[in-house]
């Protein structure tokens, strides 16, 4: 069940993203993710999604890990959009109305939005940076671009660092976890029944060991590190060096258009397909 | 005489107890021993005896309480030590550890390799050429694009191997770097281990509980209860069944049977470490009667 979480992990492979400089990669995160959510109807809606899928082809990274990817956010959507259908009050007519439930059209639409927002905007991200960017190469690249806050003291460096190691634990104490909750459920632990309660009681047999396995690991890493010369970054280089090609710029022209295209959908087309009127 | 690459004098080491400034009872007692540059050295010891103490006293982890450690001549235990004098120790000395998923740092095996290097500061091309090598030296070329969740045991603390020749190191003490592998990926690092000696020349400390490795060292300490009970050849520590069992260790198991043999009046000699010719001696003896 737990190995199914695919958010934060890296695939490997030779595609236009995978070759693209990090740095350039987290602007156009940024730029991706501004530009939805300023996407304000439904065509403007409609080329999200299109860049989306565009962007995951792109990155030749499989539909499927894409969609295990959204999995855990789920719950999240379809609670929101619950809220949105139920709470929102619209101006015209409702659709439907029993007792003290009124849908309106309005709350379908704003339900629909919030999840197409949230899917695009994860998949986007996740098949723009954290597929297709080695965390070492994101750190560097986040490294790079924030290295003029030095000045000022901030430790971009050892920010950066963290988040490497971060990333680069996660499916280890992801196996962990299973191997855990596998040897409390031999010994007749319960995960799967009862109210929540009961079973976020349940899981505390499991975040103990976990939590001093971590600390034990992290003093490990600590030591192999610092057996390996690491000191921050202290006279330190790198194998590979960041260099912007060709590729980056035909992607910041893709992404630009991109913008303009919803910038363009939100101005013309707001006036007829005002989201009222597009249900 | 050649000076000696490891040279420890009179080395004790406390670890500090829960209140500070006391004391715990010892780990390594007056410890004194010197390691040639170029062998191939194993450490045996049951848990607790204080063998990985040792293995972190050597590159600068750990300060000892009282004595000296001399590196290839130079008083590591000395006061003047400056910040790059002990990266500098600590590059000459790389150390493997046990667990190989707490020793890697990176999400890809290249990426990993070149994190020592990149540290010491080594201009790119020549840390693309170190890592190629020594992925080439692990023979693990193949994988360098994998991520290390994706390996096996032995693969990974392969690339941890790599890690530390990368940073072309002197001497590689590997601390237990066996015992969290299945029979098959220990098998791999050992004759990873074994080559780097053997053909690269690098000192190896092998720090281990299994006797059969220990068998493959050129000499083995025997360190219990913090101090060095046992110091010689392979052939010399294991024909000291007696000695060893004292300490709560094994034997190899071929000298563990030729040794009953013997005890039982049968006409074998136990000091024998090689397989075959165990089996060679049991062949006669069974079709020379």
């Amino acid at each position: 069940m737990l190995k199914d979480i695919t958010l934060g992990q890296f695939f490997p492979g030779n595609s236009v993203l995978h070759r693209a400089d990090p740095r350039m990669k987290i602007i156009l995160a940024i730029i991706y993710i501004v530009f939805v959510f300023l996407a304000k109807n439904s065509a403007a809606y409609l080329l999200a999604v299109g860049f989306t899928v565009l962007l995951v082809l792109l990155s030749r990274i499989k539909l499927s890990v894409v969609l295990k990817g959204l999995k855990p956010l789920l719950f999240i959507m379809v609670f929101t959009a619950f809220f949105n259908i139920f709470w929102t009050k619209g101006e015209t007519v409702p659709l439907f109305s029993y007792g003290i439930i009124t849908i309106y059209r309005e709350g379908l639409w704003f339900a629909a939005v919030m999840i197409i927002r949230v899917a695009c905007i994860l998949a986007g991200s996740s098949v723009i940076l954290t597929y297709t960017t080695s965390p070492i190469s994101l750190t560097d690249g986040i490294e790079r671009l924030l290295k003029p806050l030095k000045v000022i003291h901030v430790p971009v460096h050892e920010f950066a660092m963290m988040m490497t190691i971060a990333l680069r634990f996660i499916p280890t104490l992801i196996e962990e976890t299973d191997k855990i909750m596998n040897a409390q459920k031999a010994r007749g632990a319960d995960f799967n029944s009862g109210g929540l309660v009961k079973r976020a009681k349940a899981l505390l047999p499991v975040l103990i060991p976990l939590f001093a396995s971590s600390f034990r690991r992290a003093g490990e890493l600590a030591t192999a590190m610092e057996c390996r010369c690491y000191r921050g970054d202290n006279g330190r280089t790198r194998m590979t060096k960041l260099r912007y090609s060709g590729i980056d710029i035909v992607l910041l022209i893709l992404f630009a258009a991109f913008g303009t295209g919803i910038i363009l959908m939100n101005i013309h087309l707001g006036f007829f397909l005002n989201f009222g009127m597009v249900l | 005489m050649r000076e000696p690459f490891i040279k420890f004098e009179n080395v004790s080491y406390s670890y500090e107890g829960d209140e500070e400034g006391i004391l715990l009872p010892p780990v390594l007692k007056n410890v004194s021993f010197e390691i040639e540059k170029g062998s191939f050295v194993a450490v045996l010891g049951h848990n607790g005896s204080g063998k990985s103490t040792l293995a972190k006293l050597i590159n600068m982890i750990l300060y000892p309480t009282e004595g000296r450690i001399y590196i290839d001549g130079r008083d590591i235990t000395d006061e003047n030590m400056t910040e790059d004098d002990v990266y500098d120790i600590r590059r000459r000395i790389g150390m493997v550890f046990q667990n190989p998923d707490n020793q890697l740092v990176a999400t890809v095996v290249e990426e990993d390799v070149a994190f020592g290097p990149e540290n010491l500061g080594v201009e790119p091309s020549e840390i693309r050429r170190r890592v190629d090598e020594a992925l080439e030296t692990v023979g693990m070329s193949e994988f360098k694009r994998h991520s290390p969740h994706q390996l096996s045991g032995g693969q990974k603390q392969r690339i941890a191997i790599a890690g530390i020749i990368a940073m072309l190191p002197e001497c590689i003490v590997f601390d237990e770097s066996t015992a969290m592998l299945d029979p098959r990926g220990r098998a791999e690092v050992m004759d990873t281990i074994e080559r780097l000696n053997r053909e690269n020349g690098i000192t190896v400390l092998h720090i281990t509980h299994n006797m059969d490795e220990a068998v493959r060292a050129d000499r083995v300490i025997v360190i219990n209860d913090g101090r060095i009970c046992i110091d010689g050849t392979p052939k010399e520590v294991f024909s000291s069944v007696e000695q060893l069992r004292l300490v709560g260790l094994d034997v190899p198991q071929v000298t563990e049977l030729l040794y009953d043999l013997e005890n039982c009046g049968f006409d074998v000699d136990h000091t024998e470490l090689d397989e075959e010719k165990c089996a060679d001696a049991l062949a006669k003896l069974i079709l020379g009667r």
